[in-house]
């Protein structure tokens, strides 16, 4: 029992599936009090997943509950929510931050915890008609920043805040709470300039001597090694290694998280790439790109796509990578120089985009991509319909939908991709995610693009459908000599696909190489660390 | 006692110690501003108040236009003022809830005039009969806050319209009651409030008294009161209506109304931190549909008549006309905004007709324009805010594009030095 009690926290042999799919195959991690642990992994490789069930999110108990145990201090627990947690002592810093713009650093640390003085009218009508104690929460506060170690002013408004004083609040208010003994990090650094991320990572280690545990989940490898004394290196589900900071490297992780080991590059020079010219000419070249779609911000794209290329952008969620396209495409704000096919495309303007022959699949489906109430015909054509004038017969001056070719061209490509519906006829909402899709992707092939963006083509979609989206966009690439530009958080997708791949990190172009590279490279990239070829 | 009243003075004083900084703060940065920075604060500064700047210069040409003497308008805004603030000031609460303009309190003004109604029939005069009106619209006005409060809940992003429409609907339960119940399920016992066929309350209730006997008209205003001239200064009304500020005052530093501001900002992270969001937002209803209650029986104590099936809902639209002409938007008000506008919103009302009949030969036309005007502003408040937000939003792109450029010119210099 001694030797039990050692430990903050024990997870043991956890396991989930949602609806039989495994995410997390026994999985487990202690933790004693002031260590800080780095928990690393691609995306999808069941980091979240874990922290849920740390915190009994609701997400995890409708849908079955977990396997394993948790103990804290020995004793087990199952938290019913996130509030069970927080009595016993985690706290947990999102990277979407939840603070009231409109409040002081004070005001949000001791959000809906404020210590108040009582007075004879809330001994009539309770509580809450306490007025605040404004000194004693200034106080509290102020233990808190100091207790962090960090500068920030606990009288400013957030919402005027720079970034990483918005993160130093969050992290403040966890630590106010007065038995906090773990606090879980998601990515506090991705968010933060340089000397903010430092600052921070010096705060972290002041938090391990004062004796609280943290659990650092971050992309940037570097800042493992700065200052975890463990690491966590988790892959599809399972702890691939614990490895121990000191005696580590990033290259060893890096290689550890993107694991699978290659697979014969049986695709990039298959038969099939034989038939097509790729010219060594760039049909898109984009310089300085800048978009601003939250949660994906690119900050400095420069890009060149060559003609009939099969391009892939990988790297990790929230880099960027979705951002360009949708750039691009002018579905978000953004700047800099675009050129396609030797003309100045003009930005934020989606209308101009698909004229000059651009197409987009979004990563959107059902926002962006399809009209659900329609039928399929009516969604493989509507573009084409409304930017090329196609489906259409004039009879006298008017204009009528050609409604035979309309539906022969969409049996065309519902056989082509094997789309699974009762006729064309179908409303598209009826369909499955990745019937859906092939939809979408017809919808953009019936526009006869020069250039086709697809992003994210198979998110959410099963193995048997993601095989048939990725093999249809190859054909079309070989066959129609279209050149395209695939993004994906996947890389062995990417890699199984693509000619060369762009890697985004921060917002940039991290490197670009040929997709027969070793993912152990691309990892490298991912995490922005850019190869000796590239830096030089 | 001593307690709340030491808080409440606290309150004010940091009230006005927090105005006076900010005004210092605001005429320092303006001194340390060069003249171009500062022209292009003022044309800021006058696209945020555009509406109360309207006004004023609306004001100052029509005063002269209307010929009225000057300290006739003043009496007369005077008396609106003790007239309406009451009612102007009940609206504050549930915007600092984050629910925007509330058209419900509406309620509250029905619920003060059914207990104005009986408490004529009752023969209770003067101010007992005012403060015993006021106990019976309490409970009215809760049932009716929370019955409101609850729909709104179910209508989040969605409360201005959602509470302009429960006003008809529930204008109708009104008429039910005081049209068909009064005086046949509820005892009516005076006949110069029933109408001749035996049940149902008439059109026009007037509290001037009859027979001799005193009425409740005026009786607050005239309790306690001095004269400036021509213009009557009713102490006790002031009284009321600064402790009602006092109490907004106060109630920005308890918990609930910390925990308003917290909802009205972001219900998610405040649900998160343990708020309980849709209670909160109820109560923010009912307080201010209590309040609005007081205030019809206070405007109409002053009015001396009340129009039994319009009062409540020409009141709600020309309260919050008046608050967004004093400044206030769907999402920000206070106490300076209220009592402005309640001074230019009825300035302009008194003048208008007098300057129609100037220009045009028809009072008519001012009658119209200020019908015009209230309908006008709500709209145009409506819209600013909405065009507001999205500047905020380009203005966040634009920083965003300048910090880009900023950084491509260091990695350049960079580059060049390398």
């Amino acid at each position: 029992m001694a030797e039990k009690s050692d430990y903050l926290l024990e997870m043991k042999n956890i396991s989930k599936d949602y609806n039989g799919n495994v995410v997390l195959k026994d999985v487990s991690l202690s933790i004693k009090p002031g260590d800080v642990v780095g928990l690393v992994g691609e995306n999808g490789a069941g980091k979240s997943t874990l922290m849920n069930i740390l915190f009994g999110m609701n997400v995890i108990r409708d849908t079955g509950g977990y396997g394993g145990k948790i103990l804290i201090e020995g004793n087990e627990v199952n938290f019913a929510s996130p509030s069970d947690a927080l009595k016993a002592g985690i706290g947990m810093v999102h990277q979407e931050f939840s603070l009231l713009p409109g409040f002081t650093a004070t005001e949000n640390i001791l959000l809906n915890r404020e210590p108040q003085n009582k007075n004879i009218i809330s001994q009539v009508f309770g509580k809450r008609a306490n007025t605040l104690n404004r000194k004693e929460m200034q106080r509290v506060a102020l233990l808190a920043i100091t207790k962090l170690g960090v500068e920030l002013n606990s009288e400013m408004v957030v919402g005027s805040m720079p970034v990483g004083h918005k993160q130093f609040t969050e992290i403040s208010r966890e630590i106010s709470k007065p038995n906090i003994k773990l606090l879980v990090l998601d990515e506090p650094t991705a968010v933060l300039a340089e000397k903010e991320a430092e600052a921070l990572l010096r705060s972290i280690e002041n938090l391990s001597k004062a004796g609280i545990a943290v659990i650092f989940i971050t992309h940037r490898l570097q800042e493992i090694l700065d200052v975890c004394n463990k690491v966590v290196v988790m892959r599809d589900g399972m702890v691939v290694k614990e490895l121990v900071a000191k005696s580590t490297s990033i290259s060893e992780m890096a290689k550890l998280m993107v694991g699978r080991e290659v697979k014969a590059q049986e695709n990039a020079e298959d038969e099939t790439s034989k038939l097509r010219v790729v010219e060594n000419k760039p049909i898109l070249s984009i310089r300085n790109l800048w978009v601003d779609m939250p949660g994906e911000i690119v900050k400095n794209v420069n890009l060149d796509v060559m003609k009939g290329e099969f391009l892939g952008i990988g790297g990790l969620a929230g880099q960027g990578k979705i951002g360009i396209p949708n750039g691009i495409m002018g579905l978000y704000t953004a700047g800099g120089k675009v050129t396609f096919d030797g003309k100045d495309i003009p930005l934020n303007n989606p209308r101009e985009c698909l004229t000059s022959g651009l197409a987009f699949v979004s990563e959107d489906r059902r926002g962006v991509g399809l009209l659900l109430d329609e039928s399929l015909e009516w969604n493989v054509t509507f573009s084409a319909m409304q930017i090329h004038n196609k489906f259409l017969k004039k009879i006298g001056f008017i204009k009528f939908r050609d409604n035979k070719a309309i539906k022969k061209t969409t049996d065309k490509y519902i056989e082509q991709l094997q789309v699974k519906c009762t006729s064309s006829k179908q409303k598209a909402k009826e369909l499955s995610g990745g019937n859906q899709q092939k939809i979408c992707l017809a919808k953009a092939f019936v526009l006869e693009p020069k250039l086709l963006f697809v992003s994210e083509p198979t998110r959410g979609i099963d193995i048997g459908a993601k095989a048939l989206v990725l093999e249809s966009l190859k054909r079309y690439n070989r066959e129609s000599g279209t050149t395209i530009v695939m993004i994906s958080s996947e890389l062995e997708e990417l890699r199984s696909s693509c000619d060369r791949i762009a890697i985004i990190s921060d917002g940039a172009v991290s490197g670009i190489l040929p997709a027969s590279t070793s993912s152990e490279e691309f990892g490298m990239l991912m995490v922005g660390n850019k190869t000796p070829k590239e830096a030089s | 006692m001593s307690n709340i009243f030491k808080n409440a003075v606290t309150s004010v004083k940091d009230g006005f110690k927090g105005f006076g900084d900010r005004q210092s703060k605001k005429f320092h940065d303006f001194v340390n501003r060069g003249p171009k920075e500062n022209l292009k604060n003022l044309g800021e500064f006058a696209l945020n108040n555009i509406v109360p700047i309207i006004f004023i210069v609306f004001c100052a040409f029509a005063i002269p236009i209307s010929g009225q003497p000057f300290s006739s308008v003043v009496r007369d805004v005077v008396t609106r003022l003790m007239r309406n603030s009451f009612l102007v000031l009940s609206l504050l609460i549930p915007i600092m809830a984050g629910m925007g303009l509330n058209f419900g309190m509406t309620l509250g003004a029905m619920a003060g005039q059914i207990g104005l109604i009986l408490v004529s029939d009752w023969q209770v005069v003067g101010i007992p009969g005012l403060m015993l009106a006021a106990i019976i619209s309490i409970p009215i006005s809760i049932v009716l806050g929370w019955f409101c409060g609850t729909m709104l809940n179910k209508a989040k992003g969605r409360e201005m319209v959602t509470s302009y429409m429960i006003s008809f609907f529930m204008n109708g339960v009104y008429q039910l009651v005081v049209l068909y119940m009064m005086g046949s399920i509820i005892p009516i016992a005076s006949n110069s409030l029933l109408l001749p066929r035996g049940y149902g309350i008439r059109n026009t209730v007037n509290f001037a008294g009859t027979k001799g006997s005193l009425g409740m008209r005026k009786s607050l205003d005239n309790f306690w009161s001095f004269n400036i001239g021509t213009i009557q200064i009713p102490i006790l009304t002031i009284l009321i209506i600064a402790l009602l500020c006092i109490f907004i005052l106060w109630f920005k530093k308890t918990k609930l109304g910390q925990d308003m501001r917290a909802v009205g900002q972001d219900m998610e992270v405040a649900r998160e931190a343990g708020i309980k969001v849709e209670r909160t937002r109820v109560l923010a209803i009912i307080i201010s549909t209590v309040l609005a209650g007081f205030g019809m029986i206070i405007y109409l104590s002053n009015m001396g008549t009340l129009n039994t099936y319009n009062s409540h809902s020409q009141i709600g639209m020309f309260s919050i006309a008046a608050l967004l002409v004093g400044g206030a938007s769907v999402s920000k008000a206070n106490i300076r905004n209220a009592f402005l506008g309640i001074i230019l919103f009825h300035t302009m009302f008194i003048v208008s007709p007098y300057a129609g009949k100037n220009l045009i030969g028809e009072a008519q036309l001012g009658e119209y324009f200020r019908v015009f005007v209230s309908y006008g502003v709500i709209t145009l408040s409506l819209v600013l805010y909405e065009v507001k937000a999205r500047r905020a939003k380009g203005h966040q792109a634009k920083e965003l594009k300048e910090a880009q450029e900023k950084m491509l010119k260091n990695k350049e210099t960079a580059e060049v030095i390398a």
